[in-house]
């Protein structure tokens, strides 16, 4: 067992962990933060992105020990100070840019890299970086066209929502 | 995954002694290594995580050679190394997606040699010189056939050198499902002649394709490749394409990285 | 102005809150106080007799709470098959025993050996390891033809023979058909194979039973599409538990796409294990799990003829399938080739003789049974592919020739058993030209050409029938349950409602479009309205989510109850106001007598059911809660055109879709937004038929296809913004709110539309390829291009 600390959506944890225990089971087992999910075992549907020291990264390919000392976000921590939607996730919803929400979490935590590396992606832009996350239902129309939306662009020529 | 336990290291000294238990394992970034250990392909006692140790980490430029920390991620790579070798880091900004760049490092590729990984093709392209804890070794003795080099158990990659060349380009057909390359070509010409290094292809891993190293360093432009063909002969073949796609697939990437780097 | 509220708005969705904020409850987010974890142990290879299980050492092991194998389920029942078959000859199909853990043979990779039932998933896997499986390996059968072939080895040694049945339909019309196709001027014949697919919903399955003693009441929590289906299944054919001590929950399902319709063995083991160790048992399975114990779809190998009379009408199509079963009956296996597809077989076209053969073949695979679209893709595609093979052959426009065959007056009786109640399929064709810019084609091509890419432009049309589906016919064709829906809506004394609904939302958003049309009905505010599903203690007996069919059954049972709640709420509003009920009317929420300005508000009159002191007690009940059940008259069936284009790189066979293009006929629509959000999904699940996905066995049974590693998922840069519309409506003529359903169109109507559009592209090229099976990867492009 490691001692490990750190900081969950601004919350400082400290637990003991076995080296083999990852991020997901962390985030979901020991602290209940659900929110982040298990879609794949090969580090490619992106359903578990979360964000260690301002980078996204998958948390079901990283230990916990390795977290140790880390600033971590995840999906319950994204919500506006007064659990209001941000402007990520209220454009998710305000443009269809989810169905049976299951990648979600994932999508909204690489969308807020992607918005942080690059104010105004455009939509080849993010279609690449959305490379790592996996989505099922949407067919990743909306998807694009929301994170256009939550960077200020004008999605009224896209086709319809 | 079996159970082991994780150090963290802050120096090298402190990484080469702790992979000198019984049964320890090198962590780098671990994007191959802890999908293989949900597998249990592998059974650490324990594992020796590289990315806390400062030394191992960044990038610089100096005298035409750029020098990568072998911790450095894939990330960091494609920001930081554009000014100095931009090729090499378009092929950083290409690889896995954005989450696995910023944990997968340079030296964890290299040191794992996956036949589809792309980093090799760069660092034998580039005449590169892997630097670890012991010794350097030179590229024509680092790559030994798939998932094989001439690193010794518990050696460590500390840094890669890479000369830059004037002119370079890598440009990668991707597998559609895993993404890695099917094949992947990185052409680099140096003053002194063109290195062409092909990945994803061989069952032998990367190679360096001689016939259009010789054609391109008399003239640098695809019309020198024509008429220039790649045996399928131990090429793989696999559900996403034959050895002789592959083959020939080896000749439009070239063609392309040559017209690219022009 | 769009509405912003009742049927036709594009109303944000309600559920999405809980979903962006991480506060979803998936069924891998319950875990139970006590729970054990199982894992199971399965077979790695494809075929084999079990000589021995030694689990002796496995049992001392650390955690470990029991070890099941086959014998602990003798006596216990087998997964069923939903759907009796009848082949051509009036015989029923072969039907072999499902178990739950493997007795006496393994026949696929994957199938479950033993399960190791664990104090955590490590300890139990720990476990699994020292488990000592001794099997006597057996030659696979793999290919469907090799598996009919004489002397193949068998799959079921007790069937004596691989072929599950040899259906014909319509039987009798067999030698009308061979008559007209001898006779014919042209006939275009086609082979092809519709690849074998894993549906891959995002969530992987996932079940936790537990079982209270006090009460013997088991509760399963499920990753399902149809909770009470699963009740029924398992508690009546597999574990023998009467369906008032079994509760099934299927709370929020990340995605099901057909696969999590059925049951399967991981839930009835952990729910008949929690009962014999009183404990809990938890189950989640990996993606790599998923991908050899999750049901695959399609997996057709077809024959398909055209024969054209002189003037290019279609006279007759003929075609000869194998759909692979893989090794044992899955739930709706038997029905997805059979009754799903060949009833499909006339398109949106006048061919007068139709007939379908369809031999169904066990093989040392995972079983097939439904992914979205389920047998109408299949039936679609080999259609529109051949109809397309046949304008490239006869030198005529295929847009032209497609319209020209168009049904065109409805109802229409197809010779393949199904009656079209509506549709215009010339306007949608009509539509889908607007939209695509075919004039603008030429210049695009020369755009591509100039970058050295071949552009090609593909279209197709499709039909389905969906909103399945009426009880009694579908008996009589050998479905083993009604299809009807139900909805009970209980308004209460406040006037909120909640109603209670057998349809299940797994990303379909029901949670949000079902309150509109109980607001739109009663002229109150949608907010006042919450849906409940997915429960079977809180719900009627409702058969689920699949084949589009949830608002068009469901939705149907609900409306007919919201009636009963109006009719019993003008009732009391009638004793209010001192009028007669057949003089309330109910407008915006307010119940007035007619011509006058006497009126009371929703409120009042729900109140008054529940706190009934000035009420007629002797001729109406208190409360305000009523129940229906729907049965379908007929299917619905959504119709569409679709056009792709492609660019082709000739020098690596690489194929990119530059746009893409529907217009549908959906009927009527409640959420738009919802609605296209559907098309979206299903197109992109489409495109990765056509271009990416693939589920590959070797000749040895091996999955090649195992993980994401190669099994290619479409990914953001795979797809283009796509172009959809609906607004071609004809609405359904037999349920009352004029819908047909839509969440299968997109995965039906697309790939045909990018095979066409490759195969047009070659063309451009200069290269006569006639065909490329799916998927049309770039290698399989690049080798046909090589002739």
């Amino acid at each position: 067992m490691t001692k490990v600390t750190m900081t969950v959506n601004g919350k400082t944890v400290a637990k003991e962990v076995r080296g083999n225990t990852l991020m997901t089971e962390f985030l979901r087992d020991e602290l209940r933060l659900t929110g982040t999910h298990v879609g794949c075992d090969t580090s490619q549907c992106g359903a578990c992105t979360i964000h260690v020291n301002g980078l996204n990264v998958k948390a079901c390919t990283i230990f916990a020990a390795e977290c140790d000392g880390a600033e971590v976000g995840t999906i319950e921590g994204q919500a506006n100070a007064d659990g209001s939607l941000n402007v990520i996730q209220q454009a998710f919803q305000d443009h269809h840019g989810l169905q049976c929400g299951f990648c979600t979490p994932g999508m909204v935590m690489a969308a807020a890299s992607l918005l942080k590396d690059n104010p105004k992606p455009s939509e080849a832009e993010i279609r690449h970086y959305l490379e790592g996350n996996i989505c099922r239902c949407t067919g990743y129309h909306n998807i694009v066209k929301a994170i256009m939306a939550a960077s200020g662009q004008d999605v009224s020529v896209i086709a319809a929502e | 995954m079996y159970s082991f336990e994780i150090v963290r290291p802050t120096s090298l000294a402190d990484a080469v002694a702790a992979l000198g238990q019984d049964e320890a394992q090198a962590l780098a970034g671990g994007q191959t290594l802890i999908p293989s250990l949900k597998q249990r392909l592998a059974q650490p006692s324990v594992l020796v995580s590289l990315t806390a140790i400062a030394e191992m980490q960044g990038v610089s430029a100096e005298g035409g050679v750029l020098t990568l920390g072998g911790g450095t991620t894939h990330g960091t790579v494609a920001r930081e190394a554009a000014a100095h070798y931009p090729a090499l880091a378009a092929l950083a900004s290409n690889i896995g997606d954005p989450a696995v760049r910023n944990r997968g490092t340079v030296g964890g590729s290299l040191a794992n040699n996956d036949p589809a990984a792309c980093y090799p093709a760069a660092a034998l392209a580039s005449g590169a010189t892997i630097v670890t804890n012991s010794r350097e070794i030179a590229m024509e003795d680092y790559f030994q056939g798939m998932f094989t080099t001439a690193l010794e158990e518990g050696e460590i990659i500390t840094a890669v050198r890479f000369p830059i060349p004037e002119k370079a380009a890598y440009i990668k057909f991707e597998q559609p499902a895993s993404r890695f390359a099917l094949v992947g070509v990185f052409v680099a010409k140096f003053a002194d002649g063109v290195r062409v290094a092909v990945t994803g292809a061989s069952e032998e891993g990367v190679f360096r394709w001689t016939e259009a190293e010789e054609a391109l360093s008399g003239n640098f432009s695809a019309t020198a490749l024509d008429g220039l063909t790649v045996s399928a002969d131990g090429l793989m073949s696999d559900i996403h394409g034959s050895s002789a796609y592959r083959a020939h697939l080896i000749g439009v990437l070239t063609k392309r990285a040559v017209a690219a780097a022009a | 102005m769009p509405k912003d509220h009742g049927i036709g708005a594009s109303q944000k969705r309600r559920e999405d809150v809980r979903f962006l904020t991480g506060t979803g409850q998936y069924t891998d987010d319950i875990n139970v106080y006590g729970q054990t974890y199982c894992h199971f142990l399965r077979s790695d290879v494809a075929h084999g007799r079990i000589t021995s299980i030694d689990t002796a050492a496995a049992e001392a092991m650390p955690g470990v709470v029991r070890i099941f194998t086959g014998k602990d389920f003798e006596g216990v029942g087998g997964l069923p098959c939903g759907w009796l078959i009848t082949d051509r000859f009036g015989e029923p199909m072969k039907e072999p025993g499902h178990p739950v853990l493997a007795q006496g043979k393994v026949r696929h990779v994957g199938d479950p050996i033993c399960a190791v039932v664990a104090d955590s998933l490590e300890e139990a896997r720990n476990a699994a390891e020292a488990i000592v499986v001794e099997i006597e390996e057996l030659p696979a059968v793999v290919d469907m033809k090799a598996a009919l072939a004489e002397g193949a080895p068998l799959v079921h040694d007790d069937m004596g023979t691989n072929l599950c049945y040899d259906w014909g339909f319509v039987e009798d019309n067999r030698a009308a058909v061979d008559e007209a196709i001898r006779n014919a001027h042209h006939v275009t014949t086609l082979e092809l194979v519709n690849n074998r697919l894993v549906a891959n919903p995002m969530e992987p399955r996932v079940a936790v039973a537990e079982y209270n003693r006090a009460n013997d009441e088991s509760t399963l929590y499920t990753t399902s599409q149809n909770p009470h289906v699963i009740r029924l299944l398992m508690g009546a054919f597999v574990l023998g538990i009467p369906e008032h001590k079994l509760r099934v929950v299927a709370p929020d399902v990340g995605g099901g796409f057909g696969t999590k319709i059925f049951h399967y063995a991981e839930e009835a083991f952990v729910t008949f294990a929690a009962r014999k160790i009183n404990r809990p048992v938890k189950w989640t399975s990996t993606r790599s799990e998923a991908f050899m114990s999750d049901a695959h779809g399609r997996d057709h190998v077809t024959k398909i003829e055209l024969a054209l009379d002189k003037d290019n009408n279609f006279v007759a199509v003929r075609t000869d399938t194998l759909a692979n079963m893989g090794a044992y009956l899955s739930t709706f296996s038997s029905s997805i080739p059979t009754w799903l597809h060949g009833t499909l077989m006339a398109g949106n076209y006048r061919t007068p003789h139709i007939y379908v053969n369809v031999r169904a073949v066990f093989t040392n695979t995972v079983p097939v049974d439904a992914y979205r679209g389920a047998g109408r893709p299949e039936a679609t595609f080999q259609l529109e592919r051949v109809i397309d093979k046949a304008a490239r052959e006869l030198g005529v426009d295929p847009i032209a020739l497609r319209r020209q065959n168009f049904i065109t007056e409805f109802p229409y009786a197809t010779p393949v058993a199904v009656e079209y109640d509506t549709g215009d399929y010339v306007a949608t064709m009509d539509k889908l030209e607007e939209m695509i810019d075919r004039a603008g084609f030429a210049a695009r091509r020369k755009e591509s050409e100039a970058k050295g890419k071949l552009r090609g432009l593909g279209i197709n049309c499709y039909i389905e029938a969906c909103g399945i589906a009426p009880s009694n016919l579908v008996g009589q064709l050998g479905a083993r349950a009604g299809l009807y829906d139900a909805a009970t809506v209980r308004v209460n004394a406040t006037g909120s409602i909640s109603v209670m609904v057998g349809a299940h939302s797994h990303g379909q958003g029901h949670e949000t479009s079902f309150p509109q049309v109980v607001a739109e009905m009663l002229g109150i505010d949608e907010s006042m309205i919450d849906i409940v599903h997915g429960d079977s203690s809180k719900i009627p007996f409702g058969m689920g989510t699949y084949g589009s069919r949830s608002l068009a059954v469901c939705g149907s049972a609900m409306v007919r109850a919201t009636e009963k709640i109006i009719n019993k709420a003008k009732k009391i509003a009638g004793h209010l106001l001192e009028a007669a009920d057949t003089d309330i009317e109910l407008k915006d929420g307010r119940f007035t007598v007619a011509g006058t300005d006497k009126s009371v508000a929703w409120g009042d009159v729900t109140l008054a059911a529940y706190v009934p002191h000035n009420y007629p007690l002797e001729e109406i009940e208190p409360g305000l809660e009523e129940t229906a059940f729907y049965d379908p008259s007929n299917f619905t069936y959504p119709s569409g055109a679709y056009a792709c284009e492609v660019e082709l790189d000739p020098e690596t066979g690489r194929v990119t879709v530059e746009r893409f293009a529907a217009a549908d006929d959906f009927g009527n629509v409640v959420n738009p937004m919802i609605v296209e959000g559907q098309v979206h999904g299903g197109i992109a699940q489409g495109i990765g038929q056509a271009l990416l996905e693939s589920c590959v066995y070797d000749s040895d049974g091996q999955l090649l296809s195992a993980s994401y590693m190669d099994y290619a998922m479409p990914r953001a840069t795979d797809v283009p913004f796509y172009a959809v519309d609906h607004s071609c409506a004809t609405p359904c003529t037999h349920n009352p709110l004029g819908v047909k359903g839509c969440g299968e169109a997109g995965a039906i109507g697309s790939p045909p539309a990018v095979v066409n559009a490759v195969i047009d592209a070659l063309a451009s090229g200069g290269h006569k390829v006639d065909h490329i099976d799916m998927p049309v990867s770039p290698h399989r492009v690049w080798s046909a291009m090589q002739g």
